[in-house]
């Protein structure tokens, strides 16, 4: 059965992007059919980290108004033959999206892929909400801080109303996953704790993905970070959360923080 | 050469359809009648929108003129009208309705709604129960009684009750009890972390409440007119 993964987040730049690539590439290592799609109309990213921003003909909103078919707008990844990409447009808006031609397109991939991961925009508008609108299951990307937990909340409140599957009465089934997490800054208490944030948002757990330069590094290449360094910490957290995902039991690592040597070498620092 | 495609010919399908009309047969003197009309208009207005109607002049006689100025009476009270019976084509004019014959009489049924059986009334609940957390930015107004929470209320959410709020999680965004001026209405939770506290209108906010009650169970209520908060147990 094709499960329909919204990863939403309602703050930008909590990693919503990195989150669907690296997740997507790790599910199509793991051998299923996954197709990451796009639904930041006007700026689009994914491509970017996806490395396929060279390769867009046609895009999401075409083939929403009809003028495009959805094979001809879907890209292949370079590196794993079942990943694909369904990229955004980038010349309009979030008002190009139609309720009934996003769920047309929903259910065309369904029967193509295993796996259909919705990269939401930013913010609770026509864009974040048609993303999340026939989702089966949702990824709420969350930073260990007051004002992107308290986001959360409130997507979580939209995907148990504004939801297809709410209106019928059923459960869209949520998983939270922190990212950016910065063992040092949470030793120092300076971040909210995975407890604390867990008791707020009082949903389970998905994975806890650390604050790594890797990412970066990734994303610059155009490579979702779980191609790109396969045992850098984040794509190993990345990679633990996608089997999760697919129903194994993985235990669940909080990252701890690692001194380097000169660090150990030398003591605290001064202040 | 002559090359010329011949356009394929397409068949014009003519169909028959027939529609109940209204007819007015308007009685001299004009005006009088016309009065009669906005007597209807304004016992039911909009009664003649969107039904046929056709004129029948065969009990006046009228001139050209007088036919357009009718017709323009009645289009200024968005009467719009099909068709006209029962005078000669010579008196109407390019860009009046057209002439009609062989209509039939019947009798106009009027479906209005069946009145529908008045619901046998229930009696309003008093109570409501919430058994999953509010989230930020939801707000529940309920204004016949009690509102207990089964879970937390989040930092950005409203609670607004007639009676108490009773909340088993943390509180941590906006309670108001008694808003309709009962001052008997208190708030109670698990944990208190409230953005503001409110009953029969008196309210602090998160800045006044006593730190040492934070993250404590606790009840807010009114002694006069000053918020309590004490911790409970």
């Amino acid at each position: 059965m094709a499960k329909v993964m919204v990863v939403t987040s309602g703050k930008g730049g909590v990693g919503k992007t990195t989150t669907t690539a690296a997740l997507g590439a790790a599910l199509a290592q793991g051998g299923q059919n996954v197709v990451v799609v796009d639904f930041d109309v006007g700026l689009r990213n994914l491509d970017l980290v996806m490395g396929a921003e060279r390769r867009v003909v046609f895009d999401l909103i075409n083939v929403v108004q009809g003028v495009a078919k959805l094979p001809q707008a879907l890209i292949r990844d370079k590196r794993l033959e079942n990943l694909w990409l369904l990229p955004a447009s980038q010349t309009r808006d979030k008002d190009a999206l139609t309720d009934e031609g996003v769920g047309r397109v929903i259910t065309e991939l369904k029967s193509r892929f295993d796996w259909i991961l919705c990269d939401s925009p930013a913010g609770i508008e026509r864009g974040a909400t048609l993303a999340m609108r026939y989702a089966d299951e949702a990824i709420i990307v969350t930073n260990p801080e007051v004002s992107s937990v308290r986001d959360s909340d409130r997507i979580i409140g939209m995907l148990d109303s504004k939801t297809v599957k709410a209106e019928r009465g059923e459960h869209v089934e949520k998983h939270v996953l922190i990212t950016r997490y910065d063992p040092a800054r949470a030793a120092r208490g300076e971040m909210l704790s995975i407890e604390d944030i867990l008791e707020i948002l009082a949903t389970p757990l998905l994975g806890i993905i650390p604050e790594s330069q890797d990412v970066l590094k990734a994303s610059n290449v155009g490579t979702p970070v779980t191609l790109n360094n396969t045992d850098s910490a984040p794509a190993r957290a990345y990679i633990d959360a996608s089997r999760r995902l697919m129903g194994e039991e993985v235990a669940m690592v909080v990252p701890a923080e690692r001194k380097s040597f000169m660090n150990r070498l030398l003591g605290r620092r001064a202040a | 050469m002559d090359v010329r495609a011949d356009p394929t010919r397409q068949l014009v399908r003519l169909r028959g359809r027939s529609y109940v009309a209204f007819v007015f047969s308007p009685v001299v003197p004009i005006v009088e009648w016309l009065a009669e009309i906005d007597a209807t208009l304004a016992r039911s207005p909009g009664y003649f929108v969107g039904k046929p109607i056709v004129l029948d002049l065969a009990s006046v006689d009228l001139s050209s003129s007088a036919i357009a100025h009718l017709l323009g009476s009645l289009n200024e009270r968005s009467i719009r009208v099909l068709g006209i019976e029962g005078v000669g084509e010579e008196r109407l004019g390019a860009n009046m309705p057209p002439l009609l014959t062989g209509g039939r009489a019947c009798v106009i049924t009027r479906n209005e709604p069946a009145q529908k059986p008045e619901p046998e009334a229930k009696p309003k609940p008093t109570s409501l129960l919430l058994d999953s957390p509010v989230r930020s930015g939801q707000s529940i107004v309920f204004m016949e009684g009690d509102v207990t929470v089964v879970g937390s209320v989040g930092s950005g959410a409203e609670i607004v009750a007639g009676g108490s709020i009773h909340i088993y999680g943390t509180l941590r965004g906006r309670a108001m009890a008694g808003v309709n001026g009962n001052s008997n209405a208190r708030i109670y939770c698990q944990k208190i972390e409230a953005e503001l506290l409110a009953i029969d209108g008196y309210y602090q906010t998160a800045e006044e409440i006593d730190e040492t009650l934070r993250n404590r169970p606790a009840q807010a209520w009114l002694q006069g007119d000053t918020m309590k908060i004490t911790p409970l147990n």
